[in-house]
This record gives C-alpha cells, sequence and structure tokens, in this order.
C-alpha cells in the first residue's frame, strides 16, 4: 500500500507558526536575562534556541510521519512519530465531511480534511493538503460516503 | 384525561409541571428553610421569598404546559414547545434507539410517568414526553415501537418472556464487594479512629470525610437505587429492562441496536462466581443536567448474575457470540514486561461475526463487538511496544461507553487483522444491510 502525502509546505506552514511563537519568546528570555548581565541574557537566549530547535526537529519528523491512501473501501491514514497510529475508516461509515484552513494554512494555500463517524474515537484527519487536492478529496470521500452508506 | 386540541394535538398530563418543578420547589425550601430554623418564628420576608419562588417556579410550570402540545403523525412524533422560543421537535420513529418509561418518586406519587426516547447521535436528547398518566406511558411507547417497527399503531404491545431477574439480596451484597464500596469503609474507619486519638478534631474530620467520600457514595447509592429489584424479559419488539427504588425506570432496546456487550468481572466477585453484563447502544452524550438520569450509569442487562445466565442472554442479544477466550487468543510473553499486571488477561478472538477483546487488571473486562456496527479499525504503538514489537488494535463502534481494545498484540498479528478485520466489517454490514 502506496500512501500519499501531504503537500512539502506543511513543513514551511509548521515552520512559520513556530517562528511566530518561537521567535518572541527567544527574544523575551534574552529582555529577561538582560535585566541580570549579559552573559545571562545570552544563555537564556541560547536556551529558547535549543528549545525552539528541539521542537523544530519533532515537528519536522511528525510532518513527514503523516500519510493516507484511498482504498476501495476505505480511507486509510496515517500518523505520528512517538505514538504511531494508523486509522481505517470505511467510507460507508462517514457521518460527514469538513474541510478547515487556519490562517497558516490559507496563507500556504493549504486545507485539512477531517472525516467524521459515529463514533468519536475514530479520529481521521489529514492536515496540509494542497487546496485543490483537499476539494478533490472532499468530493470523492462525498461521493463514496453516499454511495457506501450502511445504517448504524 | 389530557385535553384533545385539533389536528390530533394532545397536552401532557396537568399534573407535569408539578412533577417537573417538585426538585425547584424543594431546593426552595431547602435555601430558605435553614435560616427560619435557627430564627424560632420564620422571618416574614423570607416566607414571602419561599412563597414567590414557589409561585414563579408553579406558574412558569403550568405556561410550559399550557404551550406544550405532542401527536404521533407520519411515522414521527411530533412535539412543540415553548412560550417565547418556539420549538418543533420531530422524532422520526424508525431512528429510535429505545423508549424508555421513567417514573421519578414524585411521579409515582401522582401516577404519572415521563416517555423519553433515546436517539443516536450527539446533541440534546429533548425527544421526550413528561408527563403522561402511568398507563397512557405504556400504551404510546407500545404505539412507538410498533410504528419504528413498521407495524400498524394499534397493534397491542408485544407480551414479554421473563428471562432474568437479580435478587435484591445479591445485587446488594455485590455492591458492598466493590472497590469502591471497602475505600468508603476504610477511609471512615481510619477517620473515626483518627477522631477518637483527638476528639475535639472528631466533627472537622468525620465532615471532611463525608465530603471525601461523597461522590463515591453518590455513585454508590445511584447505582443500587437504579438496579434495584431488576429483571429483563424478551418480547418482539426488544429486550425489556425493568428496575429502579426509588425512581424506577422500564427500557426497551430495540433488537440490532445493540453496538456492543461488555462482561465485567470484578476481583471480589470471582470468589461467588459473580459477573456482569452491560450493553451499549448509539446514544447521545447528555451534555444537558445529567441529574435526570443517573450520571454515567452503563447499562447493564445483568446488574449482577451466574455465569450461565450471562450466557444465556448472550445468546438472545448477540447469537454465536462467545465471551471465553479460546486457545491461542493470549498475547506473547513479552507483552509481560510492559503490562505486568493485566498480561494474563490481555487476549483477543473473533470470527466472521464478532470481534472480541479482553482487558484489565483487578478488573477483568470482556467486549464483544459486532462487526456489523464497526465504525472504524485503529492501530496504534507507543515507544515501549515499539521496543517489544507490539502494537494496539482498537476497534470503534457508535457505542457510548466503550470500544474493544485487543492491547499488546504481536505487531506482525496487529498488522495483518488491520488489513484483514475490514473485509470482515464490510461483509457483516452487506449481510446486516440485506437481511
Amino acid at each position: 500500500m502506496t500512501y500519499l502525502r501531504p503537500s512539502p509546505r506543511l513543513w514551511r506552514c509548521r515552520q512559520a507558526q513556530l517562528a511566530t511563537v518561537g521567535i518572541p519568546t527567544a527574544v523575551a528570555a534574552a529582555a529577561v536575562g538582560a535585566l541580570e548581565s549579559t552573559q545571562v541574557a545570552v544563555a537564556g537566549f541560547l536556551v529558547a534556541v535549543a528549545a525552539i530547535g528541539t521542537v523544530a526537529a519533532v515537528m519536522h519528523r511528525r510532518v513527514l510521519a503523516w500519510g493516507y491512501a484511498e482504498r476501495g473501501d476505505d480511507l486509510v491514514v496515517r500518523r505520528g512519530v512517538m505514538v504511531r497510529r494508523i486509522a481505517v475508516v470505511p467510507y460507508g461509515r462517514m457521518q460527514f465531511l469538513d474541510v478547515t484552513a487556519g490562517p497558516f494554512e490559507r496563507a500556504f494555500g493549504l486545507a485539512t480534511v477531517r472525516l467524521h463517524t459515529a463514533a468519536a474515537a475514530s479520529d481521521a484527519r489529514i492536515p496540509g493538503l494542497p487546496a485543490a487536492e483537499a476539494a478533490r478529496l472532499r468530493d470523492r470521500l462525498a461521493a463514496l460516503g453516499e454511495a457506501r452508506a450502511a445504517g448504524l | 384525561m389530557s385535553a384533545e386540541l385539533p389536528g390530533g394535538w394532545v397536552r401532557l398530563h396537568p399534573l407535569s409541571p408539578l412533577a417537573k418543578g417538585g426538585r425547584a420547589v424543594a431546593f426552595a425550601f431547602v435555601v430558605g428553610g435553614p435560616p427560619q430554623l435557627t430564627h424560632g418564628t420564620p422571618p416574614l420576608p423570607v416566607l414571602l421569598m419561599d412563597l414567590v419562588i414557589v409561585a414563579l417556579v408553579v406558574l412558569g410550570g403550568v405556561v410550559s404546559w399550557l404551550v406544550t402540545r405532542w401527536r404521533v403523525a407520519d411515522g414521527e412524533l411530533q412535539l412543540e414547545t415553548g412560550l417565547l422560543r418556539r420549538e418543533s421537535i420531530r422524532v422520526p420513529l424508525v431512528r429510535v434507539q429505545a423508549v424508555d418509561v421513567v417514573r421519578p418518586l414524585v411521579g409515582r406519587v401522582l401516577g404519572i410517568s415521563e416517555l423519553r426516547l433515546v436517539m443516536a447521535g450527539s446533541g440534546n436528547s429533548k425527544a421526550r414526553l413528561s408527563f403522561l398518566p402511568e398507563q397512557r406511558a405504556i400504551e404510546v411507547r407500545a404505539e412507538l415501537l410498533a410504528i419504528g417497527a413498521g407495524l400498524a399503531a394499534s397493534t397491542p404491545e408485544a407480551p414479554e418472556r421473563p428471562i432474568a431477574s437479580v435478587p435484591n439480596g445479591r445485587l446488594l451484597a455485590s455492591n458492598l464487594l466493590n472497590v469502591q464500596t471497602i475505600v468508603i469503609a476504610l477511609f471512615l474507619t481510619l477517620t473515626a479512629v483518627g477522631g477518637l486519638l483527638s476528639s475535639e478534631r472528631m466533627l472537622p474530620l468525620l465532615a471532611a470525610a463525608i465530603g471525601g467520600v461523597f461522590p463515591l457514595l453518590h455513585a454508590l447509592v445511584g447505582r443500587i437505587n437504579a438496579e434495584f429489584s431488576f429483571s429483563i424479559s424478551e418480547s418482539p419488539d426488544g429486550l425489556r429492562l425493568h428496575s429502579g427504588l426509588l425512581q424506577t425506570r422500564h427500557e426497551t432496546i430495540r433488537p440490532g441496536r445493540i453496538q456492543g456487550v461488555r462482561l465485567v468481572e470484578p476481583l471480589l466477585w470471582r470468589a461467588f462466581g459473580w459477573c456482569r453484563l452491560e450493553v451499549d447502544v448509539a446514544q447521545q452524550r447528555s451534555q444537558e443536567a445529567g441529574a435526570q438520569s443517573p450520571g454515567q450509569l452503563t447499562r447493564a442487562l445483568l446488574p449482577v448474575g451466574r455465569r450461565d445466565q450471562v450466557d444465556e442472554l448472550l445468546q438472545l442479544v448477540l447469537p454465536g457470540a462467545v465471551l471465553t477466550a479460546p486457545a491461542g487468543s493470549a498475547v506473547p510473553t513479552r507483552a509481560k514486561r510492559k503490562a505486568p499486571l493485566s498480561y494474563r488477561w490481555l487476549a483477543t478472538w473473533h470470527d466472521d461475526r464478532f470481534f472480541a477483546a479482553r482487558t484489565g487488571r483487578i478488573q477483568v473486562k470482556t467486549v464483544v463487538v459486532p462487526f456489523a456496527k464497526v465504525q472504524s479499525i485503529r492501530l496504534t504503538q507507543g515507544p515501549v511496544q515499539r521496543r517489544l514489537d507490539l502494537v494496539t488494535l482498537h476497534v470503534d463502534t457508535a457505542g457510548r461507553h466503550w470500544s474493544a481494545a485487543a492491547r499488546d498484540r504481536d505487531a506482525t498479528e496487529g498488522h495483518a487483522l488491520l488489513s484483514s478485520l475490514p473485509g470482515h466489517a464490510r461483509a457483516a454490514r452487506t449481510l446486516a444491510s440485506l437481511g
């Protein structure tokens, strides 16, 4: 089974998200340290940068871990680095679909497709799809879901 | 009794405001009461305030009764209510998962009951008729179930055949042999001992202790109240459950609506050979005032019983399902390092209709899920599991309380299951939609 992947722009989108949080944090760490002495300011800045670097590394691996495959009767979604998850959701079990795009995703022309079933636990979402691919997937899943709908 | 309106609309029972407001009136007296007791003669303002509160509650109830009407038409239960914000509720009876007749204490005194329709999906469960005369409630339930099953509305209530009942002595004993109860007892005993050592601190200590165990105590009393004089019978329109001490409840679970069953065997019950069989139906998550229903109680098909009773019941609800782990269903020995306590209970097995998984440390829980109800199948692998080459397989249903989780399977086996189970589920779904 070959998995399709989110757009490479997802990683850039995540970097932008991290930067908007990380840069002010690093600057604030340096500023607070500067009240004490220059060395403390430098140390604070370096610690913040190291923390951001670690988060970025984890994020990068997580971005790479996402994958999805449209099979004959079900959608398979793979995710996670520390805890790896694979979810198989039959098209016929789909209750509704939603496509969302936050401000960051919109800036990079991306969207998240989320599949809802009657079970709360089945969490099938695919982030970072290019808008056109998200629309295609949404229409295809909706059509398949309607064709194979099954009662509770 | 209930005034006929044009168009076949009917009002609820005229005493409904009283039963609905009973709680509020009691609350008003509790709030207003203590000052009266402490001051000897009640000061006039307090008394007046009480009267105003009671009058407002009663007035509100009467108005809400006046503007509420219902009828059964076009295969739907139609309910209209609200004075300022008019609400019109339509419940397609084919979609009803179960119908309950609930009789709270006040209702029992007044001889009226509430009818609750259990629906799938999420949102508020406003599909209820509160209240109807006792006899009428039973008739309406039969009517709703008959229409839901595609029969004529006038079909009389199907006869029921008793299957099992629980002696109250056994119910009480089983609840006392509960880890929670023992925690309560231990806690109170310790506090009493502590109080004896320093007698001037006795009262505050005791008060704190009771406050501490109150949630447990509340749950215990709630469970006994809900499952007292329990009996279950079979009828063509579903399984009928009757129970209750103060508030009685008559539920009907329609066949084919069951999302899964669970067998629970607590440590202390095993000596007596007792176990508990619970059932999960697709039900609304009730975020609204949970006070009406006894909290997150799972529906028991048998609150406490012998294993042979459980097996008999299981053959009625899920014919062919097996609750005993067959050979070869255990997890690999290396799982012991990840789950030392639950290792010896972990097991999973399936045939082409049911998936079963057993988990538990002190309490052994076996979940059986029909493949026809499966919503999704998930495989997860945490860091420790990855080192040991193990995976956990979740089989989700629309049930509200649990899903079947086959924990710590061998990774190769887990992936094989992940690719074979969707096929079983699809076949079962097709079969269910044909038949």
